[in-house]
């Protein structure tokens, strides 16, 4: 201290020879070294010192689910960097160490930032109409009936959502009003009238939990994402039955081959990516099938510049390729014993005489050859190829539902081996002409192939069969060496250009045919030298399509054929959305009550929204177009007449349910007698065959059918999802829009038609939110949420097998609570509001035929009891109906503690149940359980998100090893096989939230998913269906190429092939006043983000900093010079559907005739307004509108059976055109 | 021989996914305040462009590196007698439109605006004015080529080519550029400052700016010619990167390169001769800087480095390190990295792995055949790398490509379970071991692999006193 003011000046402070060392210059005394000096480098270790950091991770729908260092310093929350202490991959294998990309690096952002919202808040005019009824000592409940039943004040405060005007409120008055606007929805409308958003569970379990929970025991439906997002792939379930499943990003390392073909690896799959760059160095190949010359292009051998949305037509040249070359040219065994044993192509189908030639049929049935066996009619046929018999092999979905244990992939029949024929060719009564629907830009035509075809003779008659593959042989114009002749359609070599060869693909997609005939080659090659190695990549830019499926069953064939599905490091990669919930059996308990209360409402989206937003009344699209003209049964004039047809069958959910409120409809059926829950459901259903009682879908725009509230959590929904934004803004909210389109000439048959078109559906939209999104602008309440690093959570991903925990940096600030709190909060009000308003009732839940459920084989034929061609019986011919109490005065109670059923009933998923009986006894003993009386009493406590969380990590097999083994049980009856080997290993393993906090921890091996996760290996998908021999839960319990469903042959997609994009332009979406040579008509392109995930990090400044600030449009600049666009400048694009406002980014790297709108940006930054609309320019959606496709909605048929996010109708928005032009002075409409 | 150690950086090109995730940690913890606003002391161009400040490579218009005149070397912008008479005024700096105007939103107006007509929506605005601000510039404007048809034209590494050729969507090609403060073994900036605020360290070599003793004059901001120091108009100082002293200190990696996602940074110890460094410094031409510099640097395995490193008092940890060093094998065993435009003549200690890229033209090849040859076909001209890393000197660039793709076909024969294929090897200089070591190093390395640095030396006799007082500063 003697020295330490002195010290402080520079002069007086040791030099380095004081400190040993040598001060000096080098290089001709230019520069400096210096060791002495130097105390003012504390500087900045003083910044990098911190307080604490905490483990957590962010849930934005990223895939990434990556491990998080959160650091807190003097008490604030300062920076996060990524976790690196991650269980090794396993030898020979890149770790996961870093896991994080450059927006979860930014998250810290909003924790402080002036962009979050800190208080509860409604619009002013909403409280200030509300407070005043109070004031007046009115009843909450009345006060809301009042301001809702008064149609001006109601459209008051609809017509200002978005438009700013929000005032603090306190929690109580928030819930307050809430609690007063469901109690009063439910008594007038029904439970059915509301409704909740939020995507993506696996991003934050117990927040979605949270909602879901509340809303799922007041009987309030859950809106579905994944497929509405067009995240799902269609494809998957109807080719394997499975939602999704795909390879962990570690496995792609084994692989040694690699398509990546339209999704950006580095882009959205950042932390996931090294392992793409790295296998490169391991010896894999890469071809890169791309529009543009996007980022995972760059790390490719081989670039294929597929014009975007032609990629079906490549893939349809390439297994051309391979099924000539690897097939019929050369049998390659392992490909051979492979497709005999895993898919389709050794079933038989029968052929349907046509004209002069036959249509492929439906498959070969036990029921056909009059066998007596369960379900005959769900059992499909082979032809033995020792003595040609007609087989029966175990594992179709006949076997699932008989309980004989058959239900496995062992080729016999009652012990006897099969050999099955692949093809017929051989041993043929003879050839036969086969017709194929052939789609090509300017409509469905025919193509002719022949196959070669067995005569058997069945108890109803004479039937002509062949094979899948026979089928598949002759529709790709390959002709077998053992037919007679050529058939007049098909091509001469390669070179000729009708379908589908190599030649044939170069006109419509571009890639030179050589390339085509190498990377297939290629792939397949690659495939038999490393049984099945070989991987393709798919994501959104294959998938975003009207026709998703057909492109990715095209794709996906390629895989199938080379044998590399079910194999580590080969098959399918789908990477679109984190739709993984890894304790998803456990995790579906509590987030949908069915530890109280089954079964819940849960609304596919796709529909939802189209009806909703009344989308469905401006659509053009004719069904007629879209089938086959080989079709048999007549078509529906609208789109929307199929998804009402699909909701009487049973086919796909739909609430409201009808137009009448479900407790009413129970309590007049008691009221006339009804003493049992039986006789209630027969009440509803004469009263529906009567036609007294309606099903909502079929009068969408009647107020009485109505949704009425929604609730928003975990979403953006208006700032990201909401296809047909304007639209929404119309309709559902009834506020300022940009819609310039008007109601389409088409009619449909089964839907009234109403005039004028409601606007404004909804009486209220709460959002509860980190921040002022575009959703929250629209809300009428927006509640304050935690962040991510304020919270206890779970997340999961498909990209990885561990289990990340979010923990609490610090705790909420300001006024701020997690959704599970907020939940809590209004659950209390609304229990409270209950006890007098509604009391205990009785409602009837109208569910439809689920796949996993014997429901799926309800319906081997199409027959409407609407039209009397049946009887409507619940569950078989129409949605299955359950009566379930409504105990709403007892909702919080039920909502945080754990109810009986886990234990008595059970925890499952995909078909199979086990009773958690020993798991919600261990649970009261961690949780502890609830002391005051009632009806919770002693159930294990789910007070705190972390209870919730542990409550998930106890009752899944995936994270309690006993469990997992336990859990097989079921499986293995059904099977037949022993199973339970696969989680013997790690039985003894159970993981508590503080393990996981810890360090990250790998998932179990468990009957919910199809891989195997061990130390020696990687998860891929299907691993289980190949090496243990479980059946994929389709028809034939095999890999599917051919999908026979009557509506699948009246639209042409029996077999994979190419179908061009829609024409938008011909259905008039760019038909508006226009202005000729100043204008661009583009394909209109929104691919995911380098700047945010989805809409989450868009708006900060970080982000927005790291590229140009506001909403952009990327165009090629050859486009760009015909219109004299300079990059930078802004645009202004539009078509019916409305308008966005962006700055051009010109570059080369696009493609010619293509717009690229990275998606959800929000409105709120950047937005100047449009001179076309007078509004503000909307979001990436402003010019969108989805149209449904009628084979999505399919159900009550084996894997074509409705799951929730697992099959319905799909968003898709990518065939969309717009017209772009220069903006020039923008105004920025500050009023 | 006077031996020192320098921290050194590798990023590999071939790997690097353009994510930026270095960028934000290193924003978040250093320049996220005010007065730094505009600084990314780590930032990621996208190539071919322009950069971050503007044309930046372009030494035409900065003046920035050193220049090998009649007297020798010299500070392209012009001796200590030239900068005295122009003090206060310095004509070499960059204005603040070509880094770009550093901006922000007013963020609140979106929750606290009263009823509007038409939806609330916030703009830009500046953070030096308030002012709205119509954006034409950023740290990162031209990510995945935006607007390369307006720039690329002034990109200097097409020097040999024809830039529209390479600006038509058919042959375009990408890569990225991770750029940080070099840590020069001849700063320019450190031989810039009047002030003598600038330093290079004794121990590891990290350049710094003494936040006491600058004076705010700039000379280092436009002496850099990677342009890597910044000015901060809040403080009136001068800033760069630190190699994030604090951490390597506690045998941490950089924020940067721990946040690298892509795994393509590797960190460690080069051991180099300073007494050589006039000599490289001033090699005869631009193209003889490169190997000259790689003359400079010590192999840590020649027992007479390890003598003569010992006898100077270099650390046991350093020295180990030094052995262990995944840069040095990079850049001196494999040749595999090269330096960033070195005809500045700082001699820059941030190397760079050149990338890969698809074959422009496919030649009709299979699986079995030479995929080495490919580098000439790939569709980021070889001439443009040389222009970027080795002042057009194509041999070394080739080099290195045609050894990367020579480790991955000798991998496929291993991976296709055939004969290893050392013929491959053989053609670009590599045994088996080494071909190893590098598949090894590339793509499996290890957090611990990949950032291999001592702590500390604890030299310090005071040391045992700091023990229970670190942190209190002067106050107790």
């Amino acid at each position: 201290m003697t020295n330490g003011w002195l010290q402080r000046l520079r002069f007086f402070r040791p030099r380095g020879s004081q400190h040993g060392c040598q001060e000096e210059k080098s290089a001709d005394g230019w520069s400096e070294t210096r060791c002495g000096q130097r105390e003012w480098e504390d500087l900045y270790r003083r910044r990098w010192q911190y307080d604490k950091k905490v483990r957590s991770t962010h849930g934005v729908n990223c895939t990434g689910s990556c491990s998080w260092d959160v650091y807190v310093k003097d008490g604030i929350l300062v920076w996060e960097t990524q976790a690196t202490d991650y269980p090794a991959c396993g030898e020979g294998f890149p770790n996961h160490e870093p896991r994080g990309c450059p927006r979860g690096a930014t998250y810290s952002w909003y924790t402080y930032s002036p962009v979050r919202l800190k208080h509860p808040l409604v619009r002013a005019g909403l409280m200030e109409m509300w407070q005043t009824a109070l004031d007046r000592g009115e009843d909450p409940v009345t006060a809301w009936a009042g301001i809702v039943g008064d149609d001006a004040k109601r459209r008051r405060f609809q017509k200002a959502r978005g438009k700013g005007s929000f005032v603090r409120v306190s929690w109580d008055q928030a819930a307050a009003l809430i609690a007063a606007a469901l109690v009063h929805t439910i008594k007038t409308h029904g439970p059915d009238r509301i409704f909740g958003f939020t995507p993506i569970p696996a991003m934050s379990m117990v927040c979605y939990a949270a909602g879901a929970r509340f809303l799922s025991l007041i009987g309030g439906a859950m809106l579905s994402f994944y497929d509405w997002y067009c995240d799902l792939p269609p494809a998957s379930p109807q080719i394997w039955g499975e939602q999704t499943d795909v390879p962990e990003s570690a496995d792609w390392y084994e692989s040694a081959y690699f398509i990546v073909w339209g999704t950006n690896l580095p882009m959205t799959r950042t932390p996931d990516a090294h392992f793409y760059t790295e296998a490169r160095y391991r010896g894999a190949r890469v071809a890169a099938v791309a529009p543009d010359y996007a980022e995972y292009v760059k790390f490719a051998d081989t670039w294929l510049p597929a014009k975007a949305g032609t990629d079906a037509a490549l893939a349809m040249a390439m297994t051309h390729v391979i099924v000539k070359e690897f097939y019929i040219e050369r049998q390659v065994p392992y490909f051979m014993e492979y497709a005999r044993q895993y898919t389709d192509l050794p079933f038989l189908v029968v052929l349907t005489p046509s004209a002069d030639s036959h249509v492929p049929g439906r498959f070969l049935r036990a029921a056909d050859l009059g066998l007596e066996t369960p379900n005959a009619a769900w059992k499909t046929v082979v032809c033995d190829a020792r003595d040609r018999s007609l087989q029966v092999p175990n594992g179709s979905i006949g076997f699932r539902w008989s309980e004989e244990g058959r239900w496995n992939l062992k080729l016999e029949e009652n012990g006897r081996r099969i050999d099955p024929l692949l093809s017929l060719a051989e041993t043929a009564d003879g050839w036969a002409d086969a017709s194929f629907t052939l789609f090509a830009v300017d409509g469905a035509g025919i193509r002719q192939g022949r196959v070669p075809i067995l005569s058997i003779n069945t108890p109803t008659g004479a039937l002509q069969v062949t094979t899948v593959f026979d089928l598949m042989a002759a529709h790709l114009g390959v002709r077998h060496p053992g037919a007679p002749e050529a058939a007049a359609d098909d091509p001469a070599d390669y070179n000729d250009p009708r379908p589908y060869t190599p030649a044939w693909q170069e006109a419509i997609t571009g890639v030179p045919r050589a390339d085509a005939i190498r990377v297939a080659r290629e792939f397949a090659a690659n495939a038999e030298q490393t049984r099945g190695k070989s991987i393709i990549f798919l994501g959104a830019g294959t998938n975003h399509w009207f026709h998703s499926d057909m492109i990715y069953r095209a794709i996906i064939n390629l895989t199938t054929l080379c044998g590399c599905q079910g194999v580590n490091g080969g098959g399918w990669a789908h990477y679109v959305g984190q739709e993984k919930v890894r304790p998803q059996a456990a995790w579906s308990q509590v987030a949908f009550g069915l530890d109280w209360r089954r079964p819940p409402r849960q609304q596919n989206g796709t529909s939802f929204y189209y009806f909703a937003s009344d989308q469905w009344r401006y659509d053009t699209l004719k069904p007629e177009a879209l089938r086959s003209p080989l079709a048999e049964s007549p078509p529906a004039t609208h789109l929307a007449d199929y998804n009402v047809i699909a909701a009487r069958l049973g086919w796909l959910p739909s609430y409201p349910q009808f137009n009448h409120n479900p407790l009413e409809l129970v309590r007049e059926a008691v009221a006339q007698g009804a003493a049992s829950d039986e006789q209630i459901i027969a009440h509803a259903v004469a009263e529906l065959k009567k036609g007294e009682l309606r099903f909502a879908a079929e009068d969408p725009d009647h107020p009485a059918n109505f949704p009425r509230l929604l609730f928003l959590w975990r979403a953006n929904l208006l700032g990201a999802s909401a296809k047909g934004h304007e639209y929404f803004l119309k309709h559902l909210l009834g506020t300022d829009h940009a819609v310039f389109n008007t109601d389409g000439a088409l009619r449909p048959q089964e839907i009234e038609w109403r005039e004028p078109a409601p606007e404004g559906k909804l009486d209220l939209l709460v959002t509860l939110e980190l921040r002022m999104s575009t959703s929250a602008m629209y809300a009428d309440i927006a509640l304050p949420a935690a962040g991510w690093y304020e919270m206890h959570d779970l997340n999961t991903t498909d990209m990885h097998p561990f289990i990340h925990p979010f923990n609490p940096a610090i705790d909420p600030p300001w006024e701020t609570r997690t959704n599970w709190e907020q939940f809590k909060t209004i659950a209390e009000k609304f229990s409270a509001l209950a006890v007098e308003h509604l009391g205990s009732m009785k409602d009837l839940v109208a569910t439809p035929l689920l796949h996993d459920s014997p429901g799926e084989i309800a319906q081997s034929e199409v027959l409407d009891w609407r039209k009397g061609q049946c009887d409507p019986v619940p569950g078989r011919t129409m949605p299955a109906m359950t009566v379930v109490t409504r105990d709403f005065p007892n909702t919080y109670k039920m909502m945080t503690a754990l109810g009986p059923l886990a234990a008595d009933v059970g925890v499952g998923s995909k078909g199979i149940m086990w009773p958690a009986k020993e798991e919600t006894e261990a649970l009261q003993k961690l949780l502890g359980t609830v002391a005051e009386p009632g009806i919770s009493q002693g159930r294990p406590s789910l007070e705190t998100g972390k209870q919730v969380a542990e409550t998930i990590l106890m009752l899944a097999p995936e994270t309690n090893g006993e469990t997992a083994y336990k859990s097989w049980a079921a499986l293995e009856k059904r099977t037949g096989l022993a199973l339970r080997h696969l989680s013997e290993a790690r039985r003894g393993e159970r993981f508590r939230f503080d393990d996981l906090t810890a360090q990250p921890r790998k998932i179990i091996t468990s009957p919910v998913w199809s891989g195997i996760e061990s130390e020696e290996r990687r998860y891929s998908p299907f691993v289980i269906n190949i090496e243990e021999k479980v059946p994929f839960r389709t028809l034939t319990g095999r890999a599917q190429f051919y999908q026979d469903h009557p509506w699948m042959r009246d639209f042409g997609e029996q077999l994979p092939l190419y179908r061009p994009p829609l024409d938008l332009q011909a259905l008039a979406s760019t038909r508006m006043a226009r202005e000729p040579g100043k204008e661009l008509v583009l394909n209109y392109l929104t691919p995911h983000s380098k700047w945010s995930i989805h809409s989450t990090y868009s708006d900060t400044l970080p982000m927005l900093t790291l590229f140009r600030g506001g909403e952009a449009i990327w165009i090629n600049d050859a486009d760009a010079r015909t219109i004299d666009i300079q990059d930078n400048d802004w645009l202004e694009c539009f078509n019916l559907n409305g308008v966005v406002m962006a700055k051009a980014v010109v570059s080369p790297r696009i493609p010619p005739g293509k717009a690229f709108m990275y998606h959800a940006q929000e409105r709120l930054i950047s937005t100047p307004g449009s001179k076309r609309s007078g509004k503000r320019g909307g979001t990436h959606n402003s010019v969108t509108r989805v149209m449904v496709k009628p084979t999505h909605m399919i159900g009550g048929y084996a894997q074509f059976s409705y799951g929730f996010n697992y099959y319905g109708p799909i968003g898709a928005q990518r065939d969309e055109m717009i017209v772009v032009r220069k903006a020039g002075e923008v105004q920025w409409y500050e009023d | 021989m006077k031996i020192k150690a320098q921290y050194a950086m590798v990023l590999n090109l071939d790997k690097c996914i353009g994510c930026h995730t270095c960028s934000l940690p290193c924003n978040n913890v250093w320049t996220n305040r005010k007065g730094a606003e505009y600084m990314w002391f780590n930032n990621v161009e996208c190539k071919p462009g322009i950069g971050y400040p503007r044309k930046w490579e372009n030494q035409q218009i900065h003046r920035g590196g050193w220049t090998l005149g009649e007297k020798g070397l010299q500070l392209a912008a012009g001796g200590r007698v030239h900068k005295t008479l122009n003090i206060f005024h310095n004509p070499d700096l960059p204005t603040i439109d070509q880094y770009y105007e550093p901006w922000d939103y007013d963020y609140a107006k979106l929750i606290e605006s009263p009823a509007r007509q038409h939806q609330p929506a916030i703009r830009p605005r500046s953070q030096l004015t308030g002012e709205p601000l119509d954006l034409q510039w950023g740290p990162n404007w031209e990510d995945d080529l935006a607007g390369l048809a307006t720039t690329g034209g002034g990109d200097v590494n097409f020097k040999n080519l024809e830039v529209a050729t390479y600006l038509q969507f058919r042959n375009v090609f990408m890569f990225w550029l991770p750029r940080l403060c070099e840590h020069c073994l001849n700063p320019a900036c450190v031989a810039s400052c009047p002030s003598g605020a600038l330093y290079k360290r004794e121990e590891d070599g990290i350049v710094l700016v003494d936040q006491e003793r600058c004076r705010g004059w700039r000379y280092c901001v436009s002496g850099c010619p990677y342009k890597k120091v910044y000015f901060n108009w809040h403080t009136g100082r001068a800033e760069k990167c630190l190699f994030c002293y604090p951490r390597t200190e506690a045998g941490q990696t950089t924020l940067c390169a721990h946040s690298c996602v892509g795994r393509i940074r590797y960190v460690g110890v080069l051991l180099y001769d300073a007494e050589r460094i006039a000599q490289a410094a001033a090699a005869p031409t631009d193209q003889a800087v490169y190997p000259a510099q790689m003359e400079m640097l010590l192999d840590p395995e020649d027992p007479e480095v390890r003598r003569a490193a010992k006898a100077q008092g270099l650390a046991d940890n350093v020295l180990a390190a030094a052995r262990r060093s995944p840069v040095h094998a990079l850049i001196c065993r494999w040749r595999l990295a090269l330096p960033l435009h070195p005809e500045f003549r700082t001699l820059p200690m941030v190397w760079y792995v050149p990338p890969l890229s698809p074959v422009s033209v496919q030649a009709d090849t299979t699986d079995a055949q030479d995929q080495v040859d490919q580098v000439d076909r790939m569709r980021i001209p070889i001439t443009y790398l040389a222009n970027l890393l080795t002042a057009g000197d194509e041999v070394p660039v080739r080099l290195a490509l045609s050894r990367l793709m020579a480790v991955r076909q000798y991998m496929r024969s291993l991976r296709l379970g055939q004969t290893a294929d050392t013929q491959v090897l053989d053609k670009v200089g590599l045994d088996l071991p080494t071909a190893d070591r590098i598949y090894h190093l590339l793509a499996l390395a290890r957090l611990d692999d990949r950032f291999v640095l001592p702590t500390a030396p604890a030299g310090d006799a005071g040391i045992y006193k700091r023990q229970g007082t670190c942190g209190f500063g002067d106050a107790m």
